[in-house]
């Protein structure tokens, strides 16, 4: 289960804004792929129309093609709902749903779509997602309790088992332990190392080092200036970027020389 | 070694301070004075309290300005006067509460006051009554009847209507032209004076069911017309402020979006929502005005909303006052108005207190 990205000719915009131009990129299956870039270049955005989130935001639009395993994202009739399915997202800042469980939150995918599931299926997938997410020895116990008495890194665990639960192909996370402490942090990136031998995972990250860690390939997003578009400067395998970069707005950044 | 140091008898820290018993000696020098002023010129009580609170207040901020300095002096000058403009702000309250307390109790106990309605109590019950020193007759159970039956009508109208417009307005229309339309009438619809309300409902009835239509059914139109503005205005202000991540984090687990709205959106701010529509109950359930052009009046028991005059509290208030029932024995008219005021006001105060418990249950759990 897991499946790759092929982006084609991609320009973002927010209503005339053109936030992120002309992006052709592959995102293999079953890898992690971090995208780095100071503030601003469009890292979010672009993440966010690899599962037309990005549409969300009034006046936002895209251009240009994103295939999932050859399908088209963004083809005619395409049901944004489907997409969002398969391609599950965790978001900077930690969000379970203040009114559900723990449990109520893993299987909000299922619950939210209400979709039966025998009890006995549920407490299984709750299980394994929590499992898969490395929570469950810390929660098992309060599965009843409400999801937002949890610390913030549980918190962004538990999104991420929310994320895993419906099953996705490819799971896409916006910095998430940006808010998050270094113990945390670690907890994470121990998971998505675990992640990729069943997701495709893609991680935007402010954190060179951990792009470093966690990451098979690297792409760089770097802007002109303000108010001018982002864009993918150089994709290559992770150590080629970090020590060989062939461009040099690429080493400058790596070096910490900007941004 | 360090000689451990004593406490000293006069601390420097407190000097240029006034002792802590100063602010009673004022007090009690506030009150003499000002009984003593007051005897001048003619001795009431109410004079007298808010005489000695002015002197209290100008005693202190005098003492301190003269031993503690400006800094100070400012700070009781102004610590006086948030704490008198609070008080002046309670004296209405408290005295509408107490008057209607002393008035309304009696009433409020009369034997078959909450179980009875007017039916049969004429201008010659209450004269005997008064004659014989015998309880007064009469109740107000018609009327409460009438109160609730409307109000809850008016709620079955308003809630849907205010809630679906507060969805549409917060989560569907993303500020096009057709909202701020909305927007516009639902602060107009504010605005209106409850009597245009009721004229309104009274004329739209009248053209619908045949002229002179009165029925608690118009009358819940009439108080819906009023409660739809204020469920809108306070179920969008509850939905702007469940956060955008919410429904961020449902789109993204393939969630519909009307599923979003229905199972995230409004569960977070239910409890918000809720007590908004309580405190919207509670701001029409005293609505006098409407109620007498469109359910008229009534002295019997009237449960159909749907079909006959149908008395309320506030109507019934305003007809015992101003045609008391024995024209020559206004007393015991009064009496059952005060009384019948008294329970209006303990229902909104209900209400009140409703709309907090509601807020409470509601509200999204927290903790480990
Ligand atoms: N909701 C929005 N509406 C309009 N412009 C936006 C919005 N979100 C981001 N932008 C703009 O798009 C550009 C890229 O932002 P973003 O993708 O958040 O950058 P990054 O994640 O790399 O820091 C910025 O210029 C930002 O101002
Ligand atoms: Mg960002």
């Amino acid at each position: 289960m897991s499946k790759r990205i092929d982006v084609s000719d991609l320009n973002v915009y927010y209503s005339d804004f053109l936030a992120v131009e002309d992006v052709n990129i592959t995102l293999d299956a079953k890898s992690v792929t971090a995208f780095i870039g100071p503030s601003g270049c469009g890292k979010s955005t672009f993440l966010r129309t690899l599962n037309r989130m990005h549409e969300v935001i009034p006046g936002a639009r895209v251009e240009g093609k994103v295939l999932l395993d050859g399908d088209n994202l963004y083809a005619d009739g395409v049901d944004p709902v489907t997409v969002r399915s398969q391609i599950g997202m965790v978001f900077q800042r930690p969000n379970p749903f203040p009114t559900m469980s723990i449990r109520d939150n893993v299987l909000a995918g299922v619950k939210l779509n209400s979709r039966r599931m025998p009890k006995s299926d549920a407490d299984e997938l709750v299980e394994k997602s929590l499992r898969g997410a490395n929570l469950w020895n810390e929660v098992k116990d309060r599965l009843g309790k409400p999801g937002s008495g949890l610390s913030g890194g549980q918190q962004q665990r538990l999104c991420i088992a929310r994320a895993i639960a419906v099953s996705p192909e490819v799971i896409l996370m916006d910095e998430p332990c940006s808010a998050l402490d270094p113990i945390s942090t670690l907890a994470i990136e121990d998971l998505i190392n675990e992640l990729k031998d069943e997701y495709t995972v893609v991680i935007v990250t402010h954190n060179m080092q951990q792009a470093a860690r966690v990451s098979d390939k690297t792409a760089f997003f770097n802007i002109a200036g303000t108010g001018k578009p982002g864009k993918l400067i150089e994709f290559a395998e992770t150590a080629t970027i970090f020590n060989n970069p062939s461009q040099k707005s690429t080493e400058d950044y790596v070096s910490g020389r900007f941004g | 070694m360090a000689v451990p140091m004593t406490e000293r008898k006069r601390s420097a820290l407190t000097r240029g301070r006034l002792p802590t018993y100063t602010p009673h000696v004022v007090a009690g020098s506030a009150i003499v004075v000002a009984a003593a002023l007051m005897a001048l010129i003619g001795f009431n009580a109410f004079g007298w309290g808010v005489l000695s609170a002015v002197l209290f207040a100008a005693g202190n901020v005098a003492s301190s300005a003269i031993v503690e300095g400006r800094r100070k002096a400012v700070d009781k000058l102004v610590t006086s006067v948030v704490v008198g403009a609070f008080l002046v702000a309670l004296l209405p309250l408290v005295s509408v509460i107490w008057t209607v307390l002393v008035n309304g109790v009696p009433g409020l106990l009369a034997p078959g006051f909450l179980g009875t309605s007017m039916n049969g109590v004429t201008g010659a019950v209450d004269n005997a009554s008064v004659a014989n020193h015998t309880p007064v007759l009469g109740g107000v159970y018609h009327a409460m009847l009438g109160s609730v039956l409307i109000t809850l009508w008016a709620t079955v109208i308003s809630v849907p209507v205010g809630l679906l417009t507060s969805i549409y307005l917060v989560e569907y229309s993303a500020d096009n032209k057709f909202s701020k339309v909305i927007t516009f009438l639902v602060d107009v619809m504010t605005g209106i004076p409850s009597i245009v309300a009721g004229l309104f409902a009274a004329a739209f009835f009248g053209l619908v069911m045949g002229p002179g239509t009165k029925t608690g059914f118009v009358a819940a139109v009439a108080l819906s017309v009023l409660m739809i503005p204020v469920v809108v205005r306070s179920s969008e202000e509850m939905l702007k402020i469940v956060p955008n991540e919410l429904r961020e984090a449902a789109y993204a687990l393939g969630v519909r979006k009307w599923r979003t709205i229905l199972k995230v959106v409004i569960p977070t701010a239910i409890s918000g929502i809720a007590s908004g529509v309580t405190l919207a109950i509670a701001r029409v359930i005293g609505e006098t005005a409407p109620l007498l052009v469109t359910a008229g009046f009534a002295s019997q028991i009237n449960s159909n909303v749907f079909a006959g005059w149908m008395a309320s509290l506030p109507t019934f208030i305003y007809t015992q006052i101003m045609t008391p029932t024995s024209p020559s024995n206004p007393d015991p008219s009064a009496q059952r108005a005060w009384a019948a005021a008294l329970l209006l006001i303990l229902l909104v105060m209900l209400l009140n207190l409703g709309a907090r418990l509601v807020a409470r249950i509601f509200a999204p759990k927290t903790g480990r």
